[in-house]
């Protein structure tokens, strides 16, 4: 492209494509550089090479799979060396990569910490809240929600800080690893109409929002003796107990039945009326053959640490 | 009409170009632009730095630990930005310049003609002046020229590894990678980049030379919408060159000014000097092309030519179309304005956000799963994912508080210090627990304040957050 060219259509040195348009509009033909031409079979041949050395095309059920290129890694101790393909080298990152040696050598500092510490370094906090947070989703967060917060009636919310098995460390760790029933007996057969509407007043006069005062002085008498028998395990205080995972009935928090959430009076009370009469009776798996103790450790801290661990 | 007579060549191969050599005003400036940008660009890698905590070159490019270091600047990834406001800061400077000048830029500073006037000289050193470089290329292969043309690109080579390998030195410790470069420790992109640039110099200002403009530069190709008639290009004077019959070279009757003047004739004698110096090869007395640079060789050497014959200079020179009709080169006009309004927004906007970079950063997240909780005691709990990043060279010690809410609690857990690394991040989960007013619901702003606590002068950093009560009870 480095003969002399003349702007003026109508020399004979420059090639045209022949047609005029609007009159005198016409189109230069100019030859494509070889150079350029050449470029494009070099990138021919790069995909023949390229076809050669990488896994590349579908034959029968199988496929070709790249010739003098493998990766090798470890599994289980042992070397194995295997035709190229992005899964092994994604597990020969996790095993060699800078970043993955980085994350081991946390988390074995956070395996050879006691959970005070890990509480109260910022730096091991920071970690174990990233990694705690990926567990939490891929295990928990089916049941108990992306955050923790859990689903009124069925999954107990874990942001809070009222907890039925008990919010410490030890507490925790031993609900991951054990799993729990939680389990109440349902009461309908149990009390007559007038009885569960005296329970049930009393339950509301617990914290504080009962109305009709004659009705929980007979439901008192029911709950806190041989008649009902709640108190075996919500104690006389109505606190509940953590060996078996009773509620605490006095405080502000609900997770089975929704009362906060009700208008008025009677609604609060067919809540709870329902959850008497029916009982409770739900599952949360045991995680120790699932995951590991330091996963299970790193949970621990996570829910601990989520917004109310004792 | 149509042009039936010639075979459709559908490609051609590159017409060698032999650019004589020439001296003068533009040529001077052209060495000058070169030499600074060379000198820039070799020897920046070298200048030591010295700095409490990083590396002790000035410029460089951290890939690895995301920090650039600009001598005193470090650059974290949060100030990107910055090199938005670069680029937009070289785009309406480019746009702005070639306004007012045409395609300067093309013709004195951009990469590919500093690299192809470099090799260019080399060839002139190893194989001489043009006549002397077209009859080697057409001499049969002997001796002689096997030695010429090895030289010639044996030191193409060797400028163009400089050239790879000077890239490369910004993106580690200058000293230590040359080094462990030739001890052949370097990590592998090192040799990767060399060896890639290496070749893409060598081709690129070697073989490909003006090719490049001409087919591969897009800049070659929009530079007729930023052209107007007040743009500055490098221009034959028609009138004064063609006159009324034409050019006509020295000959009987033809040799002074006025002789020519009474024939017709003008100021133009064919000589083919302009044309010989031309480096993408263009005859500039056709007009305006598209392979012209701007770089004005064709300037100087008609000046040459008009000196050796005493009459005066400018038959081809840098003038505006309206120029060349009559008229006055408007400088000052609407585009100018314009993109230099822009420009000095853009450029105070810059300057003002590098001077005003704060060494300590706060971001505040609110956890939106869940918005609030109930807590036992009946207080409504939010929680915040606060991160903390120390932009200074020195560890800080950090203290957080929440103002702006009453009777709210901020709990940081059981962490009693927070303590940054120099140049660190940190990322912490904080609940905030309040007794809401009866009745009160929606969403109440306040203000999360960092307060270093060991530097001077105190840095301090205040983000509002929001905290959500439920409504309804």
């Amino acid at each position: 492209m480095s003969e002399v060219k003349q702007n003026k259509p109508t020399s004979p040195a420059v090639q045209t494509t022949g047609h005029a348009w609007d009159g005198d509009i016409q189109e230069f033909n100019n030859p494509l550089p070889r150079w350029w031409l050449w470029s494009f079979y070099a990138t021919v041949v790069f995909a023949l090479v390229y076809w050669v050395f990488y896994p590349a095309w579908p034959v029968g059920r199988s496929f070709t799979t790249g010739m003098f290129n493998t990766i090798t890694f470890k599994v289980d101790g042992k070397e194995k060396t295997m035709h190229w393909n992005t899964r092994a080298l994604l597990v020969k990152d996790m095993q060699e990569g800078e970043e993955s040696v980085k994350q081991r050598k946390h988390m074995q500092e956070v395996a050879a910490a006691s959970f005070e510490q890990i509480q109260s370094d910022s730096k091991m906090m920071q970690f174990t809240r990233a990694v705690g947070k990926t567990l939490f989703a891929d295990n928990c967060a089916a049941c108990h929600g992306a955050g923790g917060a859990g689903v009124v009636g069925l999954f107990p919310n874990l942001v809070d800080d009222d907890w039925l098995w008990g919010g410490s460390f030890q507490d925790i760790q031993t609900t991951l690893r054990n799993g729990h029933h939680g389990f109440m007996p349902a009461f309908r057969k149990t009390f007559t109409d007038a009885q569960m509407d005296d329970v049930v007043e009393y339950v509301l006069s617990l914290s504080g929002q009962a109305v009709d005062q004659a009705r929980v002085s007979r439901g008192s008498v029911l709950f806190n003796g041989q008649g009902g028998g709640c108190y075996y395990c919500h104690t006389h205080a109505g606190t509940g107990m953590k060996s078996v995972g009773s509620a605490n009935l006095t405080d502000s928090i609900w997770t089975i039945a929704n009362v906060p959430a009700q208008k008025d009076i009677d609604g609060k009370r067919a809540v709870i009326r329902e959850v008497i009469r029916n009982g409770v009776n739900r599952q949360m798996p045991a995680w120790k053959t699932r995951l590991s103790d330091n996963d299970i450790k790193i949970l621990t801290v996570y829910v601990h640490s989520l917004g109310g661990g004792k | 009409m149509a042009e039936p007579a010639q075979e459709d060549i559908l490609y051609q191969g590159r017409i060698p170009i032999y650019p004589r050599s020439v001296q003068g005003r533009y040529r001077r400036i052209k060495w000058g632009i070169l030499i600074l940008a060379y000198g820039v660009y070799f020897l920046l890698p070298w200048l030591r730095w010295s700095r409490e905590v990083g590396p002790q070159q000035a410029v460089l490019f951290d890939i690895h630990d995301r920090l650039f270091y600009l001598f005193d600047l470090v650059v974290f990834p949060q100030d990107m930005f910055w090199l938005a406001g670069l680029l937009i800061i070289a785009a309406f400077l480019l746009f702005f310049v070639t306004g007012i000048a045409g395609r300067v830029f093309c013709g004195y500073f951009c990469f590919q003609t500093l690299w192809t006037d470099v090799y260019i000289f080399i060839e002139h050193l190893v194989q001489g002046e043009r006549p002397a470089r077209i009859r080697l290329d057409n001499a049969p292969w002997n001796a002689h020229k096997i030695v010429k043309k090895g030289t010639t690109h044996l030191l193409w080579l060797l400028v163009s590894f400089l050239t790879g390998l000077s890239f490369t030195l910004y993106w580690g410790d200058a000293p230590q990678l040359v080094l462990e470069f030739f001890t052949g420790h370097a990590p592998f992109p090192a040799y990767a980049t060399t060896l890639f640039l290496t070749l893409t110099t060598y081709v690129m200002a070697g073989l490909a030379r003006e090719q490049v403009c001409t087919y591969m530069c897009p800049y070659a190709r929009f530079q007729s919408i930023m052209f107007d008639q007040d743009t500055l290009i490098v221009a034959y004077d028609e009138n004064r060159g063609d006159g009324q019959a034409g050019r006509a070279k020295l000959g009987k009757g033809l040799k002074t000014r006025e002789e020519r003047t009474a024939s017709g004739v003008g100021d133009c004698i064919d000589c083919g000097f302009c044309v010989q110096v031309c480096p993408t090869g263009i005859d500039i007395r056709n007009g305006l092309q598209l392979q012209c640079i701007s770089c004005a060789l064709c300037v100087d050497a008609c000046d040459t030519i008009m000196d050796n014959l005493g009459w005066p200079r400018g038959l081809v020179r840098y003038a505006s179309e309206r120029n060349l009709e009559g008229g006055k080169t408007r400088i000052v006009k609407p585009k100018t304005i314009g993109y230099g309004l822009i420009l000095l927004a853009a450029i105070g906007m810059l300057v003002w956000s590098v001077a005003s970079q704060s060494k300590l950063d706060m971001a505040v997240g609110q956890i939106r799963n869940p918005l609030y909780v109930v807590l036992s005691d009946g207080r409504i709990q939010n929680s915040y994912e606060i991160k903390l990043n120390n932009k200074s060279e020195h560890s800080v010690d950090i203290s957080l508080v929440i103002e702006g809410l009453a009777n709210a609690e901020l709990d940081l857990g059981k962490i009693d210090k927070i303590t940054l690394d120099p140049q660190a991040n940190l990322s912490l989960y904080v609940l905030v627990k309040l007794h809401p007013a009866p009745g009160e619901t929606g969403q109440i702003p306040f203000h999360f304040v960092a307060r270093t606590l060991n530097t001077k002068p105190q840095i301090v950093d205040s983000k509002e957050a929001l905290f959500s009560i439920r409504s309804g009870s």
